[in-house]
């Protein structure tokens, strides 16, 4: 059993709560229903394949996405009521670390990681040099502050991308697909970054992700989403001994049993 | 937040109490400068801080620096808790010079 640091006494308190969200893309469903809670200072990791709804959860939570149906409250905040200003000043206290890192091309790493604070704080470039310094430190990422995104490795993009996300000492860390296009090796060390992180800045992260591993090794709880839907919460050793055959599946690497309906499939062909 | 100063012995004891963020830090920043400019040495106590943010820190490391560049003494006192931990996990830790109080500073420096 791959040990966790163990989520502080505050795990309790209810920083995220979703609520019977409904998510739909033009006319296709993508979530059905979904209730999720996430608690101050754990990692929860929500994870599942792709084309789960995983990943358009994620946007419905930071407001990029409005659900047909449904609640979501964070930090108190009903993000599905919340006018232009109140999600602003929101997402201050939210961190964000993309998929691929999403940085500026044409700003150095150390520039990409102070736009943050460069935006929306009125400190000294001085003292936002030092805060930036600090945590690509924090990140592994000495010596870099000068050098071009086109410069670093996926790996070092990804530390980038999260020193950026924590620059601003956020209260939740949300991470997309944080081990996507890693090798195994460095997949582990940006697992390590992440612990770090939550020790270093007593955070609550979301992760989004579809890597098993990473999520035995991070998670404090794992929601798993398929089709739309939680099909189980729990914590590791929860999930582990699930009854659900698709997460038995999943956690065993299993293919999906693709089941056909004859009719639609004939309608699908002969339209 | 409130910010006191005091003489004890050579040192400007600089007095924090509640929790410094990104809104208290520039003035924590523009004090501890203005002490080092005038060529004070500075102890800043940290006793009474449950929490200090990113800007914060940042505060005490450019005030160090100026502190080392001007020849100057500084250092933290009463480093416990969160900002403990904070310290340690950036490994600033192990940059400042930390005492447990004012005495034991002055004593060490006397020693």
């Amino acid at each position: 059993m791959t040990q966790t640091d163990p989520a502080p006494d505050t795990a309790q308190e209810v920083l995220i709560d979703v609520r019977g969200v409904v998510a739909r893309y033009g006319h296709r469903l993508v979530l059905d229903g979904v209730d999720l809670e996430v608690h101050s200072g754990e990692i929860m990791v929500i994870m599942g394949v792709s084309g789960s709804g995983k990943s358009t959860l994620l946007r419905l939570m930071l407001g990029l996405k409005q659900p047909t149906r449904g609640s979501i409250r964070v930090m108190g905040h009903e993000v599905t009521r919340a006018g232009t200003r109140e999600l602003y000043r929101l997402r201050e206290q939210l961190g964000v670390a993309f998929q691929g890192g999403a940085m500026i091309g044409s700003l150095t790493i150390g520039e990409n990681v102070s736009l943050p604070l460069t935006e929306h704080t009125d400190l000294d470039v001085r003292t936002i040099r030092i805060i930036a310094r600090m945590k690509l430190e924090m990140m592994g990422l000495s010596d870099v502050e000068d050098m071009m995104p086109a410069q670093l490795s996926g790996g070092m993009l990804k530390r980038a991308g999260l020193a950026r996300a924590i620059v601003g000492d956020p209260k939740i860390l949300f991470f997309d697909e944080p081990s996507a296009g890693l090798d195994p090796v460095t997949a582990v060390e940006l697992d390590e970054r992440i612990l770090l992180a939550r020790r270093a800045m007593n955070l609550t992260i979301v992760v989004v992700t579809h890597e098993l591993e990473s999520a035995i090794k991070i998670a404090d709880r794992i929601a798993v989403i398929q089709d739309g839907r939680v099909l189980e919460t729990g914590t590791v050793e929860e999930i582990r001994a699930s009854g659900d055959e698709h997460i038995q599946d999943m956690l065993h690497r299993r293919p999906r049993k693709e089941t056909i309906d004859p009719d639609a499939y004939l309608d699908r062909l002969t339209k | 937040m409130e910010m006191s100063t005091r003489t004890e012995g050579a040192y400007t004891v600089v007095e924090l109490k509640g929790e410094v963020d990104l809104h208290f830090s520039p003035g924590l920043r523009d004090r501890l400068l203005s002490e080092l400019d005038d060529g004070h040495p500075v102890l800043v106590d940290l006793g009474e801080v449950g929490y200090m943010d990113s800007s914060g820190i940042a505060s005490l490391v450019e005030a160090y620096q100026l502190a080392r560049n001007n020849d100057l003494d500084f250092g933290l006192v009463g480093v416990k808790g969160p900002v403990l931990q904070v310290l340690q996990l950036s490994r600033l830790d192990k940059v400042f010079p930390i005492d447990a109080t004012v005495d034991e500073r002055i004593s060490r420096d006397a020693g």
